[in-house]
């Protein structure tokens, strides 16, 4: 027999948790699940070097307290194989569940755009190398040059230096106007304020972007664009990250509009399906703040406090303030759509070099002739690189939406006439 | 209704049949337009096994010859095409799937096919990971894989061939109306888009079969041939209602393929859950460890089933200037270097080299209106 939640809720950061807190008082079964083992989503990940903020251990202490709350870790989703069923997976089985309402807390993922060397050994993301160290990664003495775009920068050179790492450079590619005018802006949020003051590295610099990774069978190196300047700076690692993009995939599966590569979610936090709310990056790029507070939203709307989820909402507004002065100033140079030559790989899986892109109409046409796309990612790095690059619509999913045991796919062999 | 001389001949649909037909005609000289309209066709979806099939003698004389056009061809074949001749294994399950498999056996041998019986435990010397237990199975030498989108590509890469993107709203004979309403006119139409056929030509007999397919992660050296139940041929080939069969394709990645699945009267294109465990149960009946490997991607195709199982292949007998090249169904990607033979002999009024008299569309359309 499946599962069954009054609730279901998919992403344990800090949507999915406030969105468990505050539902609880009044739903009877709550599951909780999310791909990692731990709660947290990515911003609070948790490991052996995490130091992990006390706002979000207590809300997550607070969350797995409560009776009516069940928590699923390492978990997946796999399919949707009928209305408000899901097949699930984790390391030691697949199952279904079923549920009445279902909110979805499904973050954000790096937009990882290619260029030369980008798969040099060495190189990763600006969040990636963060989650890295988190989980254990030693980086003590080592170079790092990180570089990219927002403020996840900072965040992740923070958890390098306090591990260890020397911070060479922060290559910013906002201008610095942008980031100006956004400074400027910053005392309407007086403790993001105080937070990246606290952040601020003098290796920082605007105007810069990455141009190369450079070495032969690992990085030993990374060539910049400086404030127009090319310069070369020797390093460890690199660590590169052009911003956040929505994880929108599961909404699409089960036919949620979306709007500017985003959930899109009305005040209440629902989408454009019935029973089917949303919350946190995955309705667009705007921080843990916004996220808090919109999952304790979807989560009082999704149990009928209609009052209480109304009483958010000048939170929330004062939070998308901060998120769109964020998207303005971090917008990306069209220049960084240039960085790659002919044979820089863009899909990492099946070796697919830019050159075997160029030149194709859409998403289908270029997966075809060229494979891009068709390895185990199916496409979540290169199909948004490509996305940015080329402006292709990536296709619609379909199951399984992770790779997943042929075991667990068997679960479904009963669902038809469900 | 003026129309502009587009071509020698224009050809809709650039899949693996409109593609191999235009390269036919391209290498006799004429110049070709490929029109396509970008949908998800068949070639796409397919599995690019090429194997000989033994339904009937028409289907043998057609997938042999491919077959041997498709050796002819390989050496040629660009390695993006990821050709490979690894042979079919058919595995027979029961001593009444064995009896088949012997058949089959000396209906190839006499056909000069290469193949060879397997019996009982030699199955699983060839390939370790089926189960115990199976009756035995027939090697088919000769068999082969590719990728058919890239060897589509490749085939329309020829000198002579243009390539338009573009929808066809209408056919009238040697003339094609595109969506933007312009008509275009060559010597010869050639009709080559599978099941979207029907929308151009509402009177050719083609339904659209449904069918699954889920890919792997990389495994490699876990399958060498092509595993195929021969249930496939005793009861699922022959049945009206959803069925399955194991069909599992080792791809030169490593990935696996597995399937088959198919369906009638549906023509929607979602991955459909409880199809797609059916499916695979089926695979894992025959190789049980096939439950621990990750499936990575799932996906449906439809085929062009014609009522007799054979393709469409000549003249349109009522439309002056219009040729038709359809109705595949599974055996798309092996044929169409057949297809495209006989095809462009007829064309040319040459003797083709097969007999072309069991794939006239005469035998659906009616004679011909005009000679």
């Amino acid at each position: 027999m499946n599962e069954h939640a009054n609730l279901l809720i998919i992403g344990a950061g800090p949507a999915g948790l406030s969105a468990a807190l505050a539902a609880a008082p009044r739903a009877k079964r709550i599951v909780l699940l999310d791909d990692n083992p731990l709660p947290g989503g990515q911003i609070w990940r948790d490991g052996p070097q995490a130091k992990v903020p006390g706002q979000a251990r207590r809300l997550r202490e607070q969350v797995l307290a409560c009776a009516n709350v069940h928590w699923h870790s390492s978990t997946r989703v796999i399919a949707n194989p009928a209305p408000n069923t899901l097949l699930l997976e984790n390391a030691e089985r697949g199952w279904q569940i079923d549920y009445d309402c279902v909110i979805l807390c499904t973050g954000a993922r790096e937009l990882l755009l290619p260029f030369p060397g980008w798969t040099l050994p060495g190189v990763t993301g600006a969040g990636g190398l963060q989650a890295l160290i988190k989980a254990g990664l030693p980086v003590r003495d080592q170079g790092i040059v990180i570089a990219g775009s927002g403020p996840l920068l900072l965040a992740s050179a923070a958890t390098a230096k306090s591990n260890g790492a020397r911070v060479l450079r922060i290559a910013e590619q906002a201008s610095p106007a942008a980031i100006a005018s956004f400074a400027a802006q910053l005392p309407r949020w007086p403790h993001k304020l105080l937070q990246s003051i606290s952040l601020f590295d003098r290796q920082y610099r605007s105007a810069s972007h990455v141009l190369a990774a450079l070495g032969r069978d690992r990085l030993e190196g990374v060539r910049l664009k400086q404030n127009g300047k090319v310069v070369e700076i020797a390093c460890d690692r690199l660590a590169c990250g052009f911003g956040l993009i929505p994880n929108i995939q599961l909404a699409q599966a089960l036919g949620c509009a979306v709007e500017r590569q985003a959930v899109a979610v009305d005040s209440w936090q629902a989408t454009s399906q019935p029973c089917v709310y949303a919350a946190g990056e995955c309705t667009g790029f705007g921080g843990s703040e916004r996220a808090l507070v919109e999952g304790a939203i979807a989560g009082h709307a999704a149990v009928g406090n209609r009052q209480a989820a109304q009483r958010l909402w000048h939170r929330r507004a004062r939070w998308q303030g901060f998120a769109n002065a964020l998207n303005t100033a971090f917008a990306l140079d069209p220049a960084l759509k240039s960085l790659a030559d002919s044979d820089t790989l863009v899909c990492r899986c099946e070796d697919v070099p830019y050159a075997a892109l160029t030149g194709h109409s859409d998403w289908r046409q270029a997966k075809l002739a060229s494979r891009c796309g068709m390895g185990a990612c199916q496409g979540r790095i290169c199909g948004a690189a490509t996305e940015h690059l080329f402006g292709w619509q990536p296709s619609a999913p379909r199951p399984p939406f992770s790779p997943a045991r042929i075991d667990t796919l068997l679960c479904l062999e009963h669902t038809r006439d469900a | 209704m003026s129309s502009t001389t587009a071509a020698d001949v224009i050809v809709i649909g650039a899949g693996i049949i409109g593609a191999a037909c235009a390269q036919s005609l391209a290498a006799r000289g004429l110049r070709v337009l490929v029109l396509d309209a970008g949908l998800h066709g068949a070639t796409a979806a397919g599995m690019g096994h090429l194997l000989v099939l033994d339904d009937n003698p028409a289907e043998l004389a057609l997938s042999q010859y491919s077959l041997q056009r498709w050796r002819e061809l390989a050496p040629r074949l660009p390695e993006a095409c990821a050709y490979r001749s690894n042979g079919t294994l058919w595995l027979a399950a029961n001593a009444e799937e064995m009896a088949v498999a012997e058949h089959k056996f000396n209906v190839l041998q006499a056909q000069g096919v290469t193949c060879e019986l397997v019996a009982g435990r030699a199955v699983r010397q060839r390939e370790p990971a089926l189960r115990e237990g199976l009756e035995g199975g027939l090697l088919i030498n000769d068999d082969g894989i590719l990728y058919a989108p890239a060897t589509a590509g490749w085939m329309l890469e020829t000198t002579g061939i243009d390539q338009r993107r573009a929808r066809v709203s209408a056919v009238e004979g040697n003339r094609v109306r595109l969506d933007s309403g312009q008509w275009l006119s060559a010597e010869a139409v050639v009709l080559a888009n599978g099941i979207q056929a029907v929308d151009l030509c509402p009177e050719l007999p083609i339904e659209p079969k449904k069918g699954h397919l889920l890919i792997t992660d990389r495994y490699p050296g876990t399958v060498t041939h092509t595993l195929v139940e021969l249930g496939y041929v005793t009861s699922a080939h022959n049945a009206s209602g959803p069925s399955t069969a194991c069909n599992i394709q080792p791809r030169p990645t490593g990935q696996l393929f597995i399937g088959a699945s198919r369906q009638f009267g549906t023509t929607d294109p979602a991955v459909e859950g409880w199809m797609l465990a059916r499916m695979l149960k089926r695979a894992t009946e025959y190789m049980p460890d096939l439950a621990n490997l990750n499936g990575i991607r799932a996906w449906t195709g439809f085929r062009a089933a014609s009522p007799d199982g054979l393709p469409l292949v000549g003249r349109h007998p009522q439309q002056d200037g219009l040729w038709l090249a359809v109705g595949h169904e599974g055996l798309g990607v092996t044929t169409a270097p057949a297809t495209a033979d006989l095809l462009s002999a007829q064309l040319f009024d040459e003797t083709p080299p097969l007999a072309a008299c069991p794939y006239l569309p005469d035998r659906f359309l009616g004679a011909l209106a005009h000679a």
